[in-house]
């Protein structure tokens, strides 16, 4: 059965012409970059090249570049690095409620060290409001960090006008960038950013690797120490094949940005379109205009989002839910309870993200087949307009086995 | 987490989907924990034997599974042993479910006991 791969903001698969630059890397040129002989100086050379072309890739100088182990990676830096250098000027923080986990989980390791930390709160399309921002911004705020773009839902934030207001104020700004490289324009100049995280494997680049772009000259304390690797800033012998893979992908993505998002925004709406149409009670969640090309969410009423992804599964096609039975932690996700849906609402959601191979009859195959599951499923389903959610059934059962 | 055969054919082809128009006992739960609903709709003849059931689930796979097995499992039987099906007999006939799904085979049991004392408080 031909499987169609609609998860693209989970994961990509690497370009083959990605996976050619980086197996030498792997056999010949092996040498670790910090060894003075021929071997390690190759690999040395090298890397300094694929730092050169992630900088092009977001405006940005090659010495602003730093390799991690992944975009969580460089959340992690990012925040713990920037409270950790100022703590003694202040230790409050700002971010969003609909950030990664990378971000949300470290600000709150922050809060039990004794940091104090603003969420803020989103309008029903996932937007944070500037006036919120504003009002947020103590004296002792040391750093502001908003997503670009967000993973769940595709909205996009208004990271310049974020960046302004932060400047202007002093305070250190970090976006994870991680859902934007490669689906709509990054310009670390003209952003205003201080920080700005990224990962190869959301560009059809491998697993494993991130960046963090560090602004020139800002002061931010080490995550991982040991030896001198990027400029004493992140120690660990570095991942020459992957770098030299991201340094492709990242060339590739930029190279192809404008046909690419061309591509993908026409099949989305092709998507949102036939999908809004041809089902009823569906809602398109994010914002309609502000979203990524390749990122269409909706939620179907009375019915639950693991169930649609296995029906999909079964007839090959890969998407994802914010559902509690997708999680492993039995919450619905945190973005779709920030746009104010309320629990049951977010269990039957659907996430479909399109990527580079996609195509309109792809997106047929799709929308033809999810009418059928999703009346299939709410046949299946106690729930109704006539029977809307009676929160009494859940006094009926006494388990809590989380 | 990855389902069993037993499961997935529970899932995709589930037994005793829907509503029974005479049903004469009726019980739904609700898992506070993932928010699950399970609907289980019960024919018990004059004899206290289960003619027939049936369900509707809102829920992940597991939960569908877990209804179609259980419904199907106590088809023929008296209220007095329809009563006592665990949520482990569930789980065994589905061939195991993955741990954070055992739930949702409670929440099949609980609807099967909540649509037997349904009956119980109407003959009563």
């Amino acid at each position: 059965m031909k499987r169609i791969y609609l998860d693209h903001a989970a994961t990509t698969p690497v370009d083959p012409e990605v996976v050619e630059v980086m197996i030498p890397y792997l056999t010949e040129t092996f040498g670790n970059p910090s060894s003075i002989y021929a071997e390690g100086r190759a690999a040395k050379k090298s890397i300094e090249k694929a730092r050169q072309q992630i900088a092009t890739a977001i405006n940005a100088d090659s010495r602003e570049i730093y390799f991690t182990a992944s975009g969580s990676e460089a959340d992690n830096w990012a925040i713990k690095g920037i409270a950790m250098k100022n703590k003694a000027k202040g230790k409050h923080i700002i971010t969003s409620q609909i950030e990664h986990h990378a971000v949300l989980h470290s600000c709150e390791y922050l809060e039990k060290q004794g940091f104090e930390v603003t969420y803020l709160p989103v309008d029903e399309v996932g937007l944070i409001s500037l006036e919120d921002l504003k009002n947020a911004i103590r004296d002792d705020t040391i750093l502001v960090s908003i997503m670009f773009a967000n993973n769940e839902i595709g909205t996009i934030e208004p990271i310049k006008e974020i960046g302004k207001i932060v400047k202007e104020k002093g305070i250190v700004f970090h976006t994870d960038a991680v859902q934007a490289l490669g689906n709509i324009p990054v310009d670390v100049k003209d952003l205003n950013v201080d920080l700005l995280s990224l990962s190869a494997h959301k560009i059809y680049g491998p697993k494993g690797i991130g960046v963090l772009y560090i602004k020139k000259g800002l002061p931010i304390d080490n995550l991982i120490h040991g030896g001198a690797q990027e400029r004493k800033k992140r120690a660990g012998t570095e991942n020459t094949a992957e770098i030299m893979a991201f340094g492709k992908a990242a060339e590739i993505a930029s190279e192809h940005l404008e046909e690419n998002m061309t591509h993908m925004k026409t099949l989305r709406d092709q998507l949102i379109e036939g999908v809004l149409g041809k089902i009823p009670l569906a809602r398109l969640n994010g914002h309609p205009e502000k979203r990524l090309p390749g990122n269409a969410n909706f939620c179907f009423a009375y019915i639950e989002g693991e169930s649609i992804l296995l029906s999909l599964d079964v007839i090959g096609i890969a998407g994802s839910s914010g559902s509690a039975c997708t999680s492993g932690s039995l919450d619905p996700s945190h973005v779709l309870l920030a746009i104010g849906l309320p629990a049951g609402v977010a269990h039957g959601s659907l996430r479909l993200t399109i990527g580079k191979s996609t195509t309109p009859e792809d997106i047929d195959y799709v929308v033809n087949n999810l009418v059928e599951i999703i009346q299939r499923l709410r046949d299946m389903s106690p729930i109704d307009a006539d029977h809307p959610i009676d929160a009494a059934v859940f006094d009926k059962a006494d388990h809590h086995h989380h | 987490m990855e389902y069993t055969d037993v499961v997935m054919e529970n899932f995709t082809c589930p037994k005793h989907v829907g509503e029974i128009e005479d049903a004469n006992g009726v019980g739904q739960v609700g898992s506070p924990a993932c928010g699950d609903i399970m609907k289980i709709f019960l024919k018990i003849n004059d004899n206290g034997i289960i003619e027939n059931a049936s369900f509707k689930t809102f829920g992940c796979g597991a939960a569908v599974a877990s209804s179609s097995m259980a419904t199907d499992m106590i088809i023929g039987k008296s209220i007095e042993e329809a009563g006592k099906l665990k949520n482990s007999d569930v789980v065994d006939a589905l061939g195991g479910l993955p741990d954070v799904k055992i739930h949702c085979s409670v929440l099949a049991a609980e609807a099967i006991q909540a649509a037997i004392q349904d009956y119980k408080n109407k003959k009563a």
